[in-house]
């Protein structure tokens, strides 16, 4: 089967400070690929750089085949992948509505996308014209992840969904990540706290210092859970 | 003339220099806004409007209404593309960083302001009103176009206002403003979208300068009053803000109008300034401004 996603040798700076080094990473279709690592050990900087808002100095990031490598960021989404940021980011000022035609207008979709969409997150038709600035943070959370879906991904970029959610919440965006996977698309999740994804996960990839150390599959993990220990510095 | 109708007229040029002044500042406000950019040759793009009004009014002769529409229409395309060739010659080079893009566009006031004295010379020359229309109030007349101009910045600022909130492109430049890195990973191409912003801002001022310019005559100086009041507005508005710029704008249109009716221009500078270190003492933000994020 082709992968999804392939990132190779992939070095990155933050001005002078290399942030990557030579980072390598394979997404399978279908599956989710989970990215656990310390802060600052470069799991962020991966989805950037898979994005173009990070420049790849070295490497090569390939969607199915085709080269996404040095692309203007502008271009990448067009290419098929969406991007849940950390924090979330939505345009606060903006209306729920709104933020959702900007995700749509990425690959210029129309009724039907926004409809499946918010099928899947039907609490957002309710707050259409309400300033996304002012949902709580659960909804935040949906928004951006319903915003990145407008674009109609076959890979979908994840930087901490669940953080500062309560359980509920973070329920309810498992769920979601689960849905996502039945329907064929390709998840790379970052997560600091590895409790947060056992459930979700196919694979996890360990991240440290930019490289990446490790890649196991779930039952591994489940059956000898030390590389957590190794990498994460808890179990 | 008692103090009554002497207030109307004076608020009446208040009013005149407000309805100028808002589209001047949205302009700058918009470039600001947007891409973070301090245009400090912004006022010499309203002159270079104004001068290019005087030429094309001039080369076409006739009827002066004929001259003042075409000078309406090319004047800020015009304009628009000289500002669009300075953001892609200078601010896109120094990667839009807010100091450098400082210093550039001092230098480009230079340029500008300088290429007008070499071509167009040190004199101010008249641009003469499409129409002279006198309309007799009880007390006295006013001239008709001066109520046109007043009437023409109003139907220009709800069209900006339509276009901001109602329309793709203004909610392309709403993103753009509000956080770029994520504006591009969902396809806004940032870059397309500060050269269309730079050029907009850059044409607002032009049209703001060939409706005052049957009026206030042009000169290659004439860049610096609007620049200063500009920034002015967008300090008390709050930036980014269109209804603060317009309220600002309104304002110190009206207090100056007044002011310097009643007392002394210099007085009405004094107050203008004075209003805008309070708004930065007690509201930096501005007064419809948004604290940022």
């Amino acid at each position: 089967m082709i992968d999804a996603l392939t990132v190779s040798g992939l070095d990155c700076f933050y001005g002078e400070v290399q942030v990557l080094h030579g980072l390598d990473l394979t997404l399978r279709q279908g599956e989710v690929l989970c990215l656990l690592g310390r802060n600052g050990a470069g799991k962020t900087t991966t989805l950037k750089a898979i994005m173009g808002l990070v420049p790849a100095r070295q490497g090569s990031i390939k969607l199915s085949g085709i080269d996404l490598t040095g692309l203007p960021a502008h271009e990448v989404p067009k290419a098929g992948i969406a991007y849940v940021p950390q924090g979330r980011r939505l345009f606060a000022e903006m209306t729920v509505a709104e933020n959702l035609e900007i995700g749509l207008n990425t690959r210029r979709k129309g009724r039907a996308t926004r409809e499946t969409v918010l099928e899947m997150f039907p609490l957002l038709r309710e707050r259409l014209k309400q300033r996304s600035g002012t949902l709580s943070g659960g909804e935040q959370q949906m928004l951006a992840m319903a915003r990145a879906l407008c674009v109609e991904p076959q890979v979908l970029l994840l930087d901490e969904p669940t953080e500062g959610l309560m359980p509920s919440m973070i329920q309810k965006i498992r769920e979601a990540i689960s849905q996502l996977r039945q329907r064929g698309v390709s998840t790379i999740l970052v997560e600091q706290r590895v409790d947060a994804i056992l459930s979700v996960a196919d694979r996890v990839s360990f991240i440290e210092n930019g490289r990446n150390r490790e890649t196991l599959e779930i039952e591994q993990l489940r059956a000898d859970p030390s590389a957590v220990k190794r990498y994460v510095g808890v179990g | 003339m008692a103090f009554g109708p002497h207030l109307l007229l004076a608020v009446l040029e208040g009013l005149v220099t407000s309805a100028v002044l808002a589209l001047t500042a949205l302009g700058l406000s918009l470039v600001f806004g947007v891409m973070r950019v301090v245009n400090v040759a912004h006022g010499e793009l309203f002159m270079l409007g104004a001068v290019l009004a005087w030429a094309i009014t001039t080369s076409i002769g006739g009827n002066p209404a004929i001259g003042f529409i075409a000078a309406l229409l090319l004047a800020p395309l015009i304009v628009g593309a000289v500002a669009l060739a300075a953001e892609r010659l200078v601010l896109r080079k120094v990667n839009y960083d807010p100091e450098a893009t400082i210093v550039a566009t001092i230098g480009l006031l230079y340029i500008i302001q300088q290429l007008a004295l070499t071509f167009y010379g040190a004199d101010a020359r008249p641009v003469l009103p499409p129409f002279n229309v006198r309309i007799s109030l009880p007390w006295f007349g006013y001239s008709g176009y001066k109520l046109s101009i007043i009437a023409a910045s109003a139907l220009l600022l709800v069209i900006s206002w339509l276009v901001m909130t109602r329309t793709k492109a203004g909610l392309i430049m709403r993103a753009t403003q509000y956080d770029r890195e994520t504006a591009q990973a969902f396809g806004i191409p940032v870059d397309r979208v500060y050269a269309g912003v730079f050029a907009l801002g850059a044409m607002l001022a032009a049209i703001a300068a060939v409706l005052i310019v049957p009026i206030s005559q042009a000169h290659y100086l004439m860049g610096q009053d609007p620049l200063l009041l500009s920034f002015i507005v967008v300090i008390i508005g709050g930036l980014g803000s269109l209804r603060g710029t317009v309220v600002a704008a309104v304002l110190i249109g009206v207090s100056d109008g007044v002011i310097s009716v009643f007392f002394s221009p210099t007085l009405a500078k004094m107050i203008a300034t004075l209003l805008v270190a309070m708004v930065l003492v007690f509201r930096p933000q501005g007064l419809f401004g948004r604290t940022a994020r």
